[in-house]
């Protein structure tokens, strides 16, 4: 108690320390204001910029594959900050919900990750509903190993079945292939909401979303979670979008898919040309021609394609080359 | 010995000069309290969001089950949501942290309290300190890519996400908060105990091990607890390097998953709103946050139950 005597000066100064940060704190509050006034400011200056050049406004509602929905979303977030008038909704309905809508003439543009059905066709034909086809990117996974693992030469779709259905009875290697060491497996893969996991889950065991679930199994939100799980774990498999396998070559063992016809690894080429089976497929926009002549909806997708080449890598996709982007967008001029 | 006691003996001098200053002595205190009350609404907020979400969840999922269930499968079928996983994870995490961190912390407080020359401890103090400062994102990077593979060659079969780095990484972590709060404790037992006990002939070591570490032993049993309290709320570290397997185990070799790191991976994800799925966030949330009050609640009822006078 005595002691507190001589910490007065302190107390005194804790008190000062005190007000000057509630002081600093109001300055901060007031600053802030004034910058916000200044964003404001900017962002009215860049709305009339927009509108004396291009003067773009409406609303393009897009639905369909939720593959898709990162790289359409990804560009209407780059065109809504240029033409902050065009308001861009995107549903995730899955590919067939969104051809549904489209030839209800509901929706201008529908996201889709496989090509329309002929039943699809015929129902927009007579609907009268005419459209464009517009490739946009490639989706091709990747099925990877440890570089330590040397037995793993390719893996049959059974085989990764096996490996991936639901209540699956795999635990070690020797479970996958006879021959193959009885050392437990460590599955990684991607989390459950990503599309990539729909897509190998549809692709491998039939029904999107069915997966085994157990401790042997780990999900991560972050794809490049799995990468480093694989690249850490001896007697380790996991998947990916082709993009993470690109990136971490020297770390990662890619096993080529042996689909019943050929057995194929995954490369820019072989997702390309479809050959890499069944774990590839092509990324599509169907735009209905009468919306086509809205300018605003004309407008996005040239700048779809003008910048589909820079954005699908980022989300995982494997872009076309820029010709062909060229190539598409001429299409859509006729 | 309470921190709002100078300022009391602060306010106290100021009434000499009180025919000055009443405006800003009924002001102050108004500013003063708004800043006091700003966290209590913030709490108030906290547990409101948290249980108005987990109302929803527990209308689906019967809290009895939720607080007993073995397996957690909240999103693939089939679906199930036993939290003991995810708490066995936690626990796990924290275990090895403290396990680590009490010994250690407890040895730097002891040492530089009773054995450091002034300037020894004017370096290791602020550097100890620093540690605390580090971000957490940081430390969990260390626990990949460094103290991994560091004990991968000793445990060969260990997975790349594993308890034991991640629990080590975050004992390293609340370290500083142990031992400055120990040692804290510790320079605030009076001189006068001491100098009694070297007169009766004890050694160093005795003095601050049966009269310095008895005497404050509440400032330092708190910082124990607190530590814990920090360990479970540890979210960064064990996400990056504690994988994301829930599994009730207690092989500190294993990938587990802890509560902080389900809340991220679910908030990561696009789980849609209003469903199931993410009421989980919110249960698990909830449970986290109990958690932490009632230790918190534990740190100040130790603090008052083994509170020595002097």
């Amino acid at each position: 108690m005595f002691k507190r005597r001589g910490r007065k000066p302190a107390g005194i100064l804790v008190l000062v320390l005190m007000l000057s940060t509630l002081l600093a704190a109001c300055g901060g509050g007031t600053t802030s204001g004034g910058a916000s006034g200044e964003n404001t400011d900017n962002g009215s200056a860049q709305q009339n910029e927009g509108s004396t050049t291009t003067a773009l406004s409406g609303t393009i509602e897009i639905d369909g594959s939720s593959t898709l929905h990162p790289l359409t979303e990804a560009i209407a977030e780059e065109f809504g900050a240029a033409n902050p008038d065009v308001r861009i909704p995107i549903g995730t309905g899955g590919t067939g919900g969104g051809f549904k809508r489209f030839n209800n003439g509901e929706i201008p543009i529908s996201n889709a990750s496989r090509p329309i059905k002929d039943s699809e066709a015929e129902e927009a034909k007579s609907k009268g509903i005419s459209y464009h086809e517009v490739l946009v990117a490639y989706d091709g996974l990747s099925v990877v190993v440890n570089p330590s693992n040397e037995f793993v030469d390719k893996l049959t779709v059974d085989e990764l079945k096996k490996i991936y259905e639901p209540n699956s009875t795999v635990k070690t290697w020797a479970d996958v292939r006879e021959g193959w060491p009885a050392e437990e497996i460590k599955i990684y893969s991607p989390g459950t909401d990503h599309g990539t996991f729909d897509y190998f889950t549809e692709a491998i065991n039939g029904e999107a979303q069915a997966s085994r679930n157990d401790s042997q199994i780990t999900f991560s939100a972050d794809t490049n979670a799995v990468v480093q799980g694989v690249a850490g774990d001896k007697n380790s498999i996991g998947y990916f979008g082709f993009s993470f396998y690109e990136e971490n070559q020297d770390k990662l063992k890619l096993v080529p898919i042996d689909n019943g016809t050929a057995t194929v690894a995954p490369s820019m080429e072989t997702i390309k040309d479809n050959s890499y089976a069944p774990l590839s497929r092509p990324l599509l926009l169907y735009v209905n021609d009468k919306e086509l002549e809205r300018p605003e909806v004309s407008a996005f997708m040239t700048f779809y394609l003008d910048n589909a080449a820079s954005l699908a890598g980022e989300v995982g996709f494997v872009p076309l080359q820029d010709e062909q982007y060229q190539e598409e967008k001429d299409k859509l001029a006729k | 010995m309470n921190k709002t006691s100078p300022v009391a003996a602060n306010t106290k001098s100021m009434t000499f000069r009180r025919s000055k200053t009443r405006i800003s002595d009924k002001i102050i205190p108004i500013l003063l309290g708004l800043c006091a009350m700003l966290s209590v609404f913030t709490t108030i907020g906290i547990v409101y969001t948290l249980l108005q979400e987990s109302v929803i969840f527990f209308k689906e999922v019967p809290v009895w089950s939720f607080l007993t269930g073995t397996t957690w499968s909240p999103i693939l079928p089939p679906k199930e949501f036993g939290v003991l996983p995810l708490l066995g994870g936690t626990l796990l995490i924290t275990g090895i942290a403290i396990i680590f961190a009490v010994p250690i912390g407890l040895a730097c407080a002891i040492y530089l309290n009773e054995y450091a020359p002034a300037r020894v401890r004017g370096v290791v103090k602020p550097v100890l300190e620093v540690l605390a400062g580090v971000p957490t994102i940081v430390y969990g990077y260390f626990a990949l890519e460094t103290v991994t593979p560091f004990l991968q060659k000793i445990f060969p079969d260990m997975g790349i996400f594993n308890a034991l780095s991640a629990g080590l990484v975050v004992g390293i972590m609340v370290l500083p908060m142990i031992s400055s709060l120990s040692e804290d404790a510790m320079r605030a037992v009076p001189k006068s105990l001491r100098h009694g006990a070297y007169a009766l002939g004890a050694t160093r070591f005795e003095v601050a091990l049966k009269i310095v570490l008895p005497a404050a032993l509440s400032g330092v049993v708190s910082s124990f607890v607190l530590a814990f309290s920090r360990a479970i709320g540890e979210t960064m570290i064990v996400t990056v390097a504690a994988g994301a397997t829930p599994q009730l185990t207690l092989n500190p070799l294993e990938s587990i998953q802890t509560m902080t790191s389900y809340i991220v991976q679910v908030s990561m994800g696009d789980v849609p709103r209003g469903t199931i799925e993410y009421g989980t966030i919110f249960a698990v949330g909830l449970t986290l946050f109990v958690i932490t009050f009632l230790l918190n609640i534990l740190a100040q009822w130790v603090a008052r139950r083994f509170r020595e006078e002097y």
